[in-house]
């Protein structure tokens, strides 16, 4: 360790700083990724979720219904968002995960309650996600009591005394033993092909520009679509093989269910692994550099696994994470994964998961190819 | 073929990169089966203007057309005609030399596919190491790979970019052999180049600084155009003697060329005056001669040395 020459330390230390100016990319994400993150995790996601939509199915309309549908309110567990006609409609509603509860009251449930004949009060809860609906689930009962707590004092409080007044029965729907896996492993298949699908196309044309091979494929009579589809072609087989490992380990691993069809699994895995082969070479298109694309890539895959749904409750995300959740391929695929596997939907069932996919494929294709140089300009 | 005399006729090319000109009103006629050279110092615009010719690059101004398509709105028609090779190796390293050829061949929709790449191989003397990675080739093979990937579709123009830099002499004269049998197929080159012994075996010559054509002439013609006139001189103190003519008035400029010293400058009175008070030295002798090529690229070199400027 003789003569550390400071001098070179100092050599080596300015012509970093002066790299680092001129990679704008590097330095923004060095920048931008802190700054998403702390976004992101301070704000957007809630691990203890509140206000969850919930669909009513009133019947009785008595003051006593309202004073459960005020305590369950209170709560702050739930708003109610839906006022369903019929008992199919609130199915409906809460398969396309457009709710997270139906709170159903049944005829004459406030004469029941005086004549001391305990009626059930019905809640159907969305357990996919465990943690969304956890909340809800377990103090039912003691919400339900203390909205009736008022209405049965003075004459009917004999009723009070009597533990419990009222049968709180509660439906753990999709995923009833709460099981975590249930939940991760059919969006993680959407989070695994969000990363490799767009960082592999990424890559393959920005690789093109790196080595100067671009410049010999732009010389030749090659079209910018003819280019897109070859390129992205062949990883859509990939991202078959990675759907197919996902699948065989949820079977034979972690035991989840299957309850849906496989054309509506294939047609939902086959669209999404497009969209995101689109981003890719949107990116590919944008990134001079392969480092370029693959912090993109990374810059993409933050959001898409914090604001899908996929680790925290969509539902519980403030207004404004959802709107940019709903931008995310990620967010409609685990929709469509959970929606097929857990609850068996099909694909008319799902169509407002579908469409969106659709619609960030074609946006972002369109703007690949604007953005696609047919020459070296 | 397509059937035009000017393969490339272009006026007033011009390519901007932010506030910097880099080919500047550039005009360019190229008979059919001419091998046309563009010479010039590093920088001075012929890779841009290449690109230009075949539709790699849009120019900001200028127009015309390339085997009689136009250079901005049909380059895709220009690009099935045309061979393009850069000048740096393109292909991909990662693919063996016969999965190269392939790959072009497919690109070109070609007919006859297999024994096209067979005979490409067979040609080039490479179908012994068909398998082999074409990153592992070495620079002088890469060139010959380069040059038969790009003449494999047949091009009936071919823009070569360079394409003996970084080669060994013995590579460089079987190169030129080889153009010149293509341009004796009927096959019109553009060909760039920097080295001067290069240039002299093209039909025509334009040189290139500044992104402008400072002259453009038939070999044959250039000399005249350029109306250089030339002192050769011999004998002892040469370099003594190079130091006190360069930059002297009447002196453009000053080269060596074996034992001899060549004085070069425009106005044969000014030259004659400048070399006066050393022409009756009795260790030189001195030889009033007519110029050749070379003198007359040092002399437009000399002119236009740094292009960065």
């Amino acid at each position: 360790m003789r003569s550390l020459s400071f001098a070179r330390v100092k050599a080596v230390l300015l012509k970093e700083f002066v790299q680092m100016r001129r990679d704008r990319m590097t330095f923004a994400m060095m920048i931008g990724v802190p700054i998403m993150q702390l976004i992101l995790f301070g704000f957007a996601i809630n691990s203890d979720p509140r206000h969850l939509p919930t669909a009513l199915i009133d019947r009785d309309q008595s003051a006593m219904s309202r004073s459960v549908i005020k305590a369950a309110e209170n709560s702050t567990f739930m708003n109610i968002t839906e006022r369903p006609n019929t008992d199919a409609e609130a199915e409906n509603l809460i398969r396309e995960g457009k709710v997270n509860f139906i709170l159903m009251i049944p005829e004459n449930f406030a004469r029941d309650l005086v004549r001391g004949e305990r009626p059930q009060i019905l809640l159907v809860a969305d357990a996919t996600d465990p943690s969304a609906s956890s909340g809800a689930v377990n103090s039912m009962r003691e919400i339900v009591s203390l909205g009736l707590k008022r209405d049965l004092e003075g004459g009917l409080s004999d009723l009070a005394d009597k533990p419990p007044a009222v049968d709180v029965v509660l439906h753990k729907r999709y995923n009833p033993a709460g099981i975590t896996q249930y939940n991760i492993i059919p969006g993680l298949l959407g989070i695994i092909i969000a990363m490799t699908m767009t960082m592999i196309t990424a890559v393959a044309i920005t690789r093109e520009k790196e080595r100067g091979t671009m410049e010999n494929l732009l010389a030749m009579p090659i079209k910018p679509m003819e280019m897109m589809v070859g390129k992205v072609a062949p990883y859509v087989i990939i991202g078959y093989i990675q759907t197919l490992i996902v699948l065989l380990a949820s079977e034979f691993i972690f035991d989840i269910p299957m309850s849906g069809n496989f054309s509506t699994l294939f047609m939902a895995v086959t669209l999404y692994i497009i969209v995101n082969l689109m981003i890719g070479f949107f990116f590919s298109s944008v990134a001079e550099t392969q480092m370029q694309a693959l912090q993109m890539t990374f810059f993409m895959l933050l959001p898409q696994i914090l604001l899908s749904g996929f680790l925290f409750p969509f539902l519980g995300m403030p207004r404004w994470a959802q709107m940019i959740g709903q931008c995310l391929p990620a967010t409609h695929f685990m929709r469509l994964m959970r929606g097929i596997m857990l609850k068996g939907a099909g694909s008319a069932d799902l169509f407002a998961s579908f469409w969106p996919l659709l619609v960030i494929m074609v946006v972002v294709g369109v703007f690949a190819m604007l953005r696609y140089k047919q020459t070296l300009d | 073929m397509t059937n035009v005399e000017t393969v490339i006729d272009v006026k007033g090319l011009t390519k901007v990169y932010g506030d910097k000109t880099v080919v500047d009103h550039f005009d360019l006629k190229v008979p059919r089966g001419a091998v046309y050279g563009f010479l010039g110092p590093n920088g001075s615009g012929k890779t841009t203007t290449i690109r230009m010719v075949c539709g790699l690059l849009v120019p900001n101004d200028g127009s015309g057309t390339c085997l009689g398509f136009d250079v901005i709105e049909q380059s895709d028609e220009i690009k099935k005609r045309v061979g393009y090779m850069t000048q740096k190796f393109s292909l991909w390293e990662d693919l063996t030399i016969r999965e190269n050829l392939e790959f072009v061949a497919r690109m070109y929709e070609m007919d006859n596919r297999n024994e096209r790449v067979d005979e490409t191989l067979k040609d080039l003397g490479l179908y012994a190491r068909a398998n082999q990675l074409a990153g592992s080739l070495s620079g002088g093979w890469k060139q010959r790979l380069a040059l038969a990937a790009c003449m494999m579709h047949e091009p009936e123009l071919l823009l070569l970019d360079e394409p003996t830099a970084g080669v060994d002499p013995k590579a460089r004269r079987e190169f030129w052999d080889t153009i010149h049998d293509v341009a004796d197929r009927g096959v019109t080159i553009l060909v760039s180049t920097h080295y001067m012994d290069e240039a002299i075996q093209c039909d025509y010559i334009a040189y290139i600084a500044y992104g402008k054509k400072l002259i453009d002439a038939p070999s044959h013609e250039l000399v005249e155009r350029v109306g250089l006139h030339t002192w050769r001189v011999e004998g002892k103190g040469l370099s003594a003697l190079s130091k006190k003519l360069t930059g002297a008035n009447g002196v453009e400029n000053v080269a060596r060329f074996g034992t001899a010293l060549h004085v070069s400058g425009m106005d044969a009175d000014a030259l004659r005056q400048a070399i006066s008070p050393y022409l009756h030295d009795e260790n030189l002798s001195w030889q009033e001669k007519k110029p050749g090529l070379e003198e007359v690229f040092i002399h437009l070199m000399t002119k236009t040395e740094d292009n960065f400027k």
